[in-house]
């Protein structure tokens, strides 16, 4: 579980189904320590569900690599050493303080029954620490706001230190401040802890501000992948979304905006 | 403080009772029965036997029971993430009445051994049928397609038993009080009989006290953090339903113990499994002894029931719980 050396993973012809339903079909891309690749789309293309099959929770057919070995051959411990999942909407549990939640992310690193040790302790606190959060350590997760429990969420998620962190609609709950303090946060860590990055994301402009590439999925593919300039563009929105929208290029960034002709 | 609590209990639940015997005696009487001490109390040969063969053993009967299902009651609601769940969730009552309510019927005489152990089979039976059928459900085991199970198995089988103790209305009222519980005043056989289960069963849920802090992020988000989830979960279900089932078979159905004592540590100690599960099994001991002091004296000569003075004392509290949540401290 080496972070400093660059980390690669392959997804390669990736299928997930739900009883005869087919909901990812062979989708495959590659992510590299560092890039941040967000996955954009219309409700039900099936982002959440790539996510998800990446994690482990679902189960899927084709194949994912590591540098050089198969993530499905795994056990979901050695997994979680590799990938941290933050999913869309957190279970918050009740009472638990938001050290022993972010101290959970040390799970993977400990056999089942045993307790954490100093190191996982000393950990988490630096994780804190790092993330502003050293504050809150003893309050209850339950009682932040939504910003500051997104914050906690990714900082179970380096507690866990595995290099490749994926984060499923990282903003949706937030207002524009909150959205803006996460994702600079995130492009932050990705490039300080080399991490490699991999999100869904809902709102388009907020799309093409920091990731490195763009995957738009429509009906389980992948039907465009490029920059923002390449994948934000009135034709691919308007025929994956069916949306009638006009392209505002500001300095070389595209702003989607919502228009009637 | 812990070990005073539970010392000081066992000294209440010998002394108090039909005769009146001082804590002093009673602790003498006790250090007296440790190998090679030397230590005489004044007690007449009567009281000796009363402290000895009737009350200690009773009193480390409900010490066990009690740890048993507060220790299982916290151990289901930490897996099942159900602050409602109790030990007989997965129908391990329903069996177990099943199992005792067949063999009241079907033997005219049974053997003392052979209530427990029909009650304990059926108990397993029921737990076995439960998770098997949440199992094979579409949606894999989760845990609330167990939850499903269980009610399902706990219907079925208890229309079972009230339709065997319809059809047979003479064995009414033996059934009736196996069904409320009680303590038995057998001695120490029963505590030999149900002792080794729950010392195991007890061990296993208490190594298994951080994994049920890891339960409280849902199924999906333990996995990512490398928690086999339904490989932990089967074990912990195997160890709290196995307890349960050897302290039902013994003392019959003992209600609000699994709900009340980790709701209350819950309150006064907060949420984590680390110090709840521990604390679950000294405090559901020493409040089954309580409240067997209280089944005892209250209406003495006669007995209460057990079941029904824990369900008196349970349910009003179950309410004040059920209060406290809508605050949103515990759910």
């Amino acid at each position: 579980m080496n972070h400093t050396l660059s980390t690669t993973m392959q997804v390669n012809n990736l299928s997930v189904a739900i009883g005869d339903r087919e909901i990812v079909r062979e989708v495959s891309f590659e992510v590299t320590t560092g890039d941040w690749v967000c996955i954009i789309g219309p409700n039900g293309a099936g982002k959440s569900s790539l996510l998800k099959s990446i994690a482990g929770i679902l189960p899927s057919a084709g194949e994912i690599r590591i540098n050089d070995f198969d993530l499905n051959a795994l056990s979901h411990r050695d997994r979680a050493c590799w990938i941290a999942y933050v999913a869309q909407s957190p279970v918050i549990p009740p009472g638990m303080t938001v050290f022993d939640y972010v101290m959970l992310g040390r799970t993977a690193h400990l056999k089942m029954l045993a307790s954490e040790s100093q190191f996982d302790i000393d950990m988490t606190s630096f994780v804190l620490d790092e993330l502003g959060l050293s504050e809150f350590a003893q309050r209850q997760v339950a009682s932040l706001s939504g910003g500051e429990r997104q914050r906690v969420t990714i900082a179970r998620a380096l507690a866990q230190a595995s290099p490749i962190v994926l984060l499923d609609e990282p903003t949706s709950a937030l207002d524009i401040g909150f959205q803006q303090e996460v994702l600079t946060l995130i492009n932050t860590l990705r490039k300080e802890k080399k991490i490699a990055v991999i999100s869904t994301m809902h709102d388009l402009t907020t799309s093409g501000i920091y990731p490195d590439r763009l995957l738009l999925m429509a009906q389980g593919q992948i039907q465009v992948a490029g920059s923002a300039t390449e994948v934000l563009t009135k034709e691919n929105i308007a025929t994956h979304y069916g949306a009638n929208v006009r392209i505002i290029d500001d300095f070389g960034r595209p702003i989607v905006v919502p228009t009637d002709f | 403080m812990c070990a005073v609590a539970v010392c000081a209990t066992i000294l209440i639940g010998i002394c108090v009772g039909a005769v009146g015997i001082s804590p002093l005696q009673t602790a003498l009487e006790l250090l007296h029965h440790i190998p090679g001490s030397n230590i005489h109390s004044s007690l007449g040969p009567i009281d000796s036997a009363i402290i000895w063969d009737l009350r200690f053993p009773r009193v480390v009967l409900a010490l066990v029971v009690g740890s048993m299902l507060a220790s299982a009651g916290s151990a289901y609601q930490g897996t099942f993430r159900n602050p409602l769940a109790d030990p007989y969730l997965l129908g391990v009552s329903a069996g177990a009445g099943l199992g005792a309510t067949l063999e009241i019927v079907l033997f005219q005489s049974p053997a003392r051994w052979s209530l427990p152990v029909a009650a304990f089979i059926g108990s397993l039976v029921a737990v076995s049928l439960t998770y098997a059928l949440g199992r094979s459900s579409v949606s894999g085991r989760s845990s609330s397609s167990l939850v499903l199970a269980g009610v399902a198995v706990a219907a079925l089988l208890t229309a079972a038993q009230t339709l065997v103790q319809q059809r047979n209305s003479d064995k009414v009222r033996e059934v009736y009080a196996w069904i409320l519980g009680r303590l038995s005043v057998a001695g120490w056989s029963d505590v030999w009989m149900v002792a080794p289960y729950v010392i195991v069963c007890t061990l296993i849920l208490l190594r298994y006290r951080r994994v049920l802090d890891v339960f409280a992020v849902g199924d999906e988000e333990a996995l990512t953090l490398g928690l086999p989830v339904n490989r932990a979960r089967a074990v912990i279900i195997l160890a709290a339903s196995l307890g349960t089932a050897a302290a039902v078979a013994v003392t019959g159905l003992i209600g609000f113990v699994g709900i009340i004592v980790p709701h209350t540590i819950r309150l006064l100690a907060g949420n984590s499994y680390r110090r709840l599960l521990p604390l679950s099994v000294v405090f559901g001991g020493v409040f089954l002894v309580f409240a067997d002091v209280i089944a005892r004296t209250a209406l003495s000569p006669e007995e209460i029931p057990i079941g029904v003075v824990t369900a008196l004392i349970g349910a009003p509290f179950f309410l004040y719980i059920l209060g406290a949540r809508k605050e949103g401290s515990l759910v």
